[in-house]
């Protein structure tokens, strides 16, 4: 059999992109990864105050809702050498945790779960089984028999009613979902439990920001200010919440979403063995204790690990023109330089010109190009950035905690080591760090509360405030470690304003196109290691091993043939 | 199958007392500011229906108007998707994908032709068809094909809106808002691989679907539930004012309902962030606050669960409701001061050159006179604020 099946929006994930693989047999021997929307926020970017940026980089992606607002004023401060307060420091650092955690539990229930988990078989759930199983693997106090009965009470009724709403059309009942009835149904009030965990933990942005979604940021500092004797700045009730929040944020780490993600995983082994792919892995580096300029204070160290060999860490020059470049041979962009030359980001273009199938198309022409997404690469090799880089890195650094926990999840699932690298590797290397970073949101806190009883209460440094102060052309690059992987951008300013602009996000390292030399980006090489569809109309495979990376950008994807020919359009019932 | 059931027997078999019903209804009066006489009202327009379908499309977006949405506290997200309507096609929620996606749209559009609210984030592209497509389909034809069995529109946040960040200068792909692209585009036929040929056949010009425009980068989280409730509820859209937008929530400027408010009254300013006046709470006028400009809820409603709000927490108003604020001269520019670049200090060059507090009352006196005179009823033409 061959044959292109396409997918198309792959939805529960941000964003819009499309990938294209092609079959042989039942087994996907290439994929195609494709970006299908541009907005040319960099180009919006050119010609306005740097210290605006924030806002117009954080609108690149909602979801992560502040990490490019973040790497924009790092950009900022880099490029004018503008130092923060500490208590700036370790309120970023707080707020970005808590989106680690916040998006981390989201993603795991709400974008990835129905993947694994059949909300239809959760109806023939035994309640008191489902408590039994609940108890036996965490002390989450929601777990009676009776809590369990309601739930699926709850979800019968709903499914009577007739309207299926977001769980129409699904593949429930497909033979590769693998979870009893029992943990069916305990994944879906685990799935509703988080829906109502986070917008209560998503409160930590909007104390320091002012809102969540799109908290606000500032070149300089944090704009909150800090006074005890104050009802309108960060004071010891706002402290108290913040605290409150950090501890309701690892209880559910801790007592539902590691014993769930173990639970559900213990089940799907065989995706420890597939959808690995590059082999290669990227990270930038980040939660500074001292401040940007010291990187050997981050947790999360920088580095480039090559065919899975973590014996040797690979150095990262952010700046230099021949390390980290971007290509557009198979993207919509134009270069001054010509189509198969690769830009350093500070000589970075962004000229739009759409050269795919006029729309309404069926499918694209992968030999020329096919998405909106450009193709980063790290001294020529194509990288995968996330979770599961950052958990190599940090076990590869000899980080204590999660060497303990690599181990614990190893031991527990019964797998080899080497099924850290594959689809189930990634999905719960996200969990795992969920758990390490939760952990140091108390220590960050617990440093802050420290520092202001020392009496050291300031958050802003206004010594570059004013753009007469800077010099007449600077750059800079911002990089952090969002949820998604390692994200930097870089900036020109030129007499006070920004002439040029790149951001090169985590999800354009795993989800970009083939390069000039046919390298395929992380999810494209993914779908290509180890992928049989059990069913080409449902191809539920795609689906996993897509999500396991967190994709911030909406997705389709194709199966053609080996030669490319045959055109099955793919309508599921 | 009960297919027909309605929210209140589904409630009833769902083992939800007639007093916890009417407790839901009071609720939503009180979220709308409406008096305890329409708890009646309201429960039985509740109990008549079968879960109303709302089909969402995701166009030239970030998806933080989504995250805004499951950021409600009341009503909450799981409480309006399984027990209030049916969202029958929402790329961020939705279990199905790709081919099995598209069949939930078209299911939803033939089962409830006329009758489904139809969602839209994001603005849509003119400059090319290509630059943003869902299976293959254009965002105008998706939008065309889709609003054509629509009862409403609600244009959620600033970009489908007003045409929002991708519209910003220079706008590079042609964005426009909805009511913009309809009010240009609205009569053509769209062209998509429409499973059902009849449906394309009996598309009709779309200009004059009624909008609600549910303005911020991203809204207020109560916001859009909110306004999805009182159009459930009441079954018409709320009045407006003269850019579509709900008058609950963005009838009043948030200078006028912020809590430093009296501070600017009195003349005190924070002059930089972090000074004496940042941390005592004074006005963050001089800071660039674009509060007096900005109608929105921000200041009474307060975002994720009433915890704060931008200025509570130190930081100017961005001005994210309203149109065109990307190019409004600078986040930290006070609205009075003239800017460099004349193309983008279209709203708020008003103020430019006059003693600051004379100009502003005068803004805000003509904007609100004008605001209350055009509150009562607009259609598509008065809509074009963000073309």
């Amino acid at each position: 059999m061959s044959e292109r099946v396409i997918v198309d929006p792959i939805t529960r994930i941000e964003g819009h992109l499309r990938i294209e693989a092609q079959m042989d047999g039942n087994r996907i021997a290439k994929a195609y990864s494709a970006g299908t929307m541009v907005r040319g926020i960099e180009i919006i970017l050119r010609g306005r105050d740097p210290r605006d940026a924030w806002a117009f980089a954080q609108r690149i992606c909602g979801v992560c809702t502040l990490v490019h607002g973040l790497a924009s004023i790092r950009a900022v401060e880099n490029a004018l050498d503008y130092s923060i307060p500490p208590n700036a420091q370790l309120i970023r650092n707080l707020m970005n945790g808590a989106q680690y955690v916040h998006d981390h539990v989201m993603h795991f229930y709400h974008l990835h779960a129905l993947d694994w988990v059949d909300v239809v078989s959760a109806l023939n759930a035994d309640p008191k089984a489902t408590s039994d199983l609940a108890q036996s693997i965490s002390n989450y106090s929601r777990s009676s028999p009776g809590y369990f009965a309601d739930m699926q009470k709850k979800l019968k009724n709903f499914v009577e009613a007739g309207q299926l709403g977001i769980f129409a059309q699904a593949y429930w009942g497909h033979p590769a979902y693998k979870l009893p009835p029992e943990a069916n149904l305990m994944a879906v009030a685990h799935y509703l439990d988080a829906l109502a965990w986070q917008r209560d933990v998503a409160k930590l942005h909007a104390i320091f920001g002012g809102k969540n979604p799109h908290p606000n940021f500032l070149v300089g500092g944090v704009a909150c200010p800090i006074d005890l004797n104050s009802d309108s700045a960060i004071n010891a009730e706002r402290l108290a919440q913040v605290q409150e929040i950090i501890h309701q944020m690892n209880a559910f780490v801790e007592q539902v979403y590691i014993p769930d993600l173990l639970a559900i995983a213990s089940f799907y082994k065989d995706w420890g063995s597939r959808g690995e792919g590059l082999g290669n892995f990227l990270t930038f580096g980040d939660f500074p204790e001292h401040g940007m300029s010291d990187p050997a204070s981050f947790l999360i160290p920088g580095g480039a690990i090559l065919d899975r060999d973590l014996s040797t860490i690979h150095e990262v020059d952010m700046t230099a023109s021949d390390e980290i470049q971007e290509f557009v041979a198979h993207s919509y962009y134009d270069y001054s330089t010509g189509k198969d030359g690769g830009l350093h980001p500070y000589d970075g273009e962004t000229s739009l010109n759409y050269s795919g199938p006029k729309p309404p198309y069926r499918e694209l022409d992968v030999d020329q190009s096919y998405s909106w997404l450009k193709s980063p690469r790290w001294k020529g090799h194509a990288m995968e950035v996330g979770p599961l880089a950052r958990v190599l890195m940090l076990y590869a650094k000899g980080h204590d905690q999660t060497r303990e926990l690599v181990n614990m999840t190893l031991n527990k699932l019964d797998v080899p080591v080497t099924a850290l690298f594959s689809t189930l590797g990634r999905t719960a290397a996200r969990g795992l760090e969920t758990k390490v970073i939760g952990d140091m949101m108390q220590t960050w806190y617990n440093n802050l509360i420290a520092n202001i009883k020392a009496g050291d209460t300031k958050t802003f440094n206004e010594k570059l405030w004013d753009p007469s102060t800077w010099p007449a052309s600077a750059k800079g690059v911002g990089f952090m470690e969002a949820p998604r992987g390692g994200l930097a951008h870089w900036i020109v300013i030129e007499d006070q304003v920004i002439k040029n602009y790149q951001a090169v996000v985590p999800s354009t390292w795993n989800a970009g196109p083939r390069d000039p030399s046919g390298q395929p980006g992380a999810y494209e090489a993914a779908l290509a290691d180890n992928h049989t569809l059990h069913d080409p109309q449902q191809p539920i495979e795609i689906l996993r091993t897509i999500h396991s990376f967190d994709p911030c950008i909406a997705c389709a994807v194709h199966v053609t043939d080996p030669d490319g020919e045959e055109l099955i359009q793919v309508k599921v019932r | 199958m009960p297919k027909d059931q309605s929210i209140g027997e589904a409630l009833r078999a769902r083992g939800i007392s007639r007093r916890g019903f009417l407790k839901f209804c009071a609720a939503t009066a009180s979220l709308m500011a409406l008096p305890p006489s329409m708890v009646p009202i309201i429960a039985q327009a509740l109990e008549r229906a079968r879960r109303p379908s709302v089909i969402w499309l995701s166009f030239q977006e970030c998806t933080g108007c989504t995250e805004s949405l499951t950021r409600s506290h009341s009503p909450t997200v799981e409480g309006l998707i399984f027990d209030t309507i049916s969202l029958d096609y929402h790329h961020t929620l939705q279990a199905a994908s790709g081919a099995a996606a598209e069949a939930a749209r078209a299911a939803a559009m033939q089962e409830n032709w006329g009758n489904y609210i139809l969602v839209v984030d994001g603005s849509i592209p003119v400059g090319d068809p290509g630059y943003s497509t869902i299976a293959g389909i254009s965002n105008m034809d998706m939008l065309l094909e889709t609003a054509a069995g629509a009862a409403a529109i609600v244009s959620v946040g600033s970009c489908a809106a007003f045409g929002g960040i991708p519209h910003a200068n220079p706008n590079p792909t042609g964005a426009l808002s909805v009511a913009a692209f309809i009010r240009e585009y609205g009569n053509r036929t769209p062209n998509t691989f429409a499973a059902d040929a009849a449906a394309q056949a009996a598309h009709t010009d779309i200009s004059s679907k009624p909008i609600i425009n549910v303005s911020g980068c991203p809204p207020i989280p109560v916001v859009i539930t909110g306004v999805l409730a009182h159009f459930l509820t009441f079954g018409k859209i709320p009045d407006l004012d003269s850019l579509g937008r709900p008058l609950a929530f963005y009838g009043q400027s948030i200078h006028d309902r912020c809590y430093r408010r009296p501070f600017y009254d009195k003349g005190l300013f924070a002059n930089t962030f972090d000074d004496e006046g940042a941390k005592k709470g004074w006005c963050l006028y001089k800071l660039g606050c674009k509060g007096p400009t900005t109608y929105n809820a921000c200041a009474t409603t307060k975002w994720n669960d009433g915890t704060s709000f931008p200025i509570q927490s130190g930081h100017p108003c961005l001005g994210c409701s309203e149109p065109d604020f990307w190019d409004g001269g600078g986040f930290y520019k006070a609205i009075s001061t003239p800017t460099g670049d004349i193309s983008r200090t279209a709203v708020y060059a008003i103020g430019a050159g006059a003693a600051a507090g004379v100009a502003l009352g005068a803004l805000n006196r003509a904007k609100r006179t004008r605001l209350q005179q055009t509150h009562s009823k607009v259609g598509i033409d008065d809509l074009d604020k963000g073309g």
